[in-house]
């Protein structure tokens, strides 16, 4: 098997005349988290979908675990779209089962382990709850299952900056470390610490894919401060 | 509570700094087990490969070792301690010196000013 968790091969995908993803080459290992940062419509949203089959590339080619997205990679990919999916009347608990029905490797001790740490009560509908608690709620669901990939598109826009480092703490202690995270994100000072790897994404290219440390190490900057500089307007 | 990194240079070095503190400090006296790297991780919020990068950078200079069963130790070597100890407290001065160089401060104005903070700080 492949050593890497994600793979595309001048991989291109147009809307009409645009080029949302623009003939990009990468690879990304298993066992790492890995921050997708651009601006808006770089393309973060569009790649992302491309590894779940939500797109098929216009040309080039894109493997998971050297699959061809499809029912099997879904099974090694746990997606948190950017907006919601669920039934608003559903309550915590029975989401928590139809996930458990629904995906093989969901782990529901582990789902309510990180709902107690957040203190979200299994017993609440999602139509009572705030926009970030919902977005809690969501990425609980997803970090539940064993995945071999984590695609997380802008997961802690909505939550407060205190949860945020719950969150993230949260993740950090459930997954298994042979997994990879991408995290999709504007929020880059955050999340930026628990990054190993960075891509900055522009106009559909990659225009650096580097560990964060390397780029503190050349630059003496932070990525928050690089991602400025490179994408200052 | 995650730990306060600055922008300005590599995480690993600064996980490095903090570890380098705890054991000089005595927060992680001579002989103790470290945590996990995933438990330290997850309290310093920073990935976990980081950190390990700056375990094995400890361990190459003989700060901590790791015994095959059973985890990662602070050594026991007080010497190295002891060296650990010195090389801070020469940093740390050698930065406040430049400050105060900086400043505009002569020899005699920071000694007197050391002695004079001191004094004043005492029934703190």
């Amino acid at each position: 098997m492949s050593n890497y968790i994600l793979e595309c091969k001048d991989l291109t995908k147009t809307f009409g005349r645009v080029k949302a993803i623009d003939n990009v080459t990468l690879s990304i290992p298993q066992g790492c988290i890995v921050g997708l940062l651009g601006p808006n419509a770089s393309g973060k949203t569009t790649l992302i979908k491309l590894c779940n089959e939500l797109l098929t590339p216009t040309s080039g080619e894109i493997y998971i675990a050297g699959l061809k997205p499809g029912v099997e990679t879904k099974k090694l990919v746990s997606y948190l779209p950017e907006r919601t999916y669920l039934n608003d009347w559903m309550k915590v608990a029975d989401i928590i089962n139809f996930f458990s029905d629904f995906y093989a490797d969901f782990n529901k001790e582990k789902a309510y382990d990180m709902l107690k740490r957040l203190n979200l009560n299994p017993g609440d509908r999602l139509k009572t709850m705030s926009k970030g608690t919902k977005e809690k709620i969501q990425l609980i669901l997803v970090m539940s299952r064993e995945a071999r990939l984590y695609l997380l598109d802008e997961p802690i826009g909505g939550v407060d900056p205190a949860a945020r480092d719950y969150i993230l703490q949260t993740i950090l202690g459930n997954y298994d470390q042979s997994a990879t995270i991408i995290i999709s994100t504007h929020l880059i000072s955050d999340i930026e610490t628990i990054l190993e790897h960075v891509i900055f994404l522009k106009e559909g290219r990659v225009v650096l894919y580097k560990t964060v440390d390397e780029i503190r190490e050349e630059s003496g900057k932070s990525v928050d401060s690089l991602f400025r500089e490179v994408f200052k307007c | 509570m995650p730990w306060e990194f600055r922008s300005d240079c590599p995480i690993y070095a600064q996980l490095i700094e903090k570890i380098e503190q705890k054991i000089c400090s005595g927060v992680y006296p001579p002989g103790t087990k470290l945590p996990p790297v995933r438990d330290l991780a997850q309290e310093a919020a920073v990935n976990p490969n980081t950190m390990q990068r700056a375990l094995a950078r400890l361990e190459d200079v003989g700060l901590l070792y790791t015994h095959r069963t059973s985890g990662r130790f602070v050594t026991e070597d007080t010497d190295l301690i002891r060296q650990l100890k010195n090389r801070l407290v020469q940093e740390h001065i050698r930065d406040f010196l430049e400050k105060m160089r900086q400043l505009g401060f002569g020899r005699e104005e920071i000694l007197a000013a050391i002695s004079r903070i001191m004094e004043e700080s005492k029934d703190e």
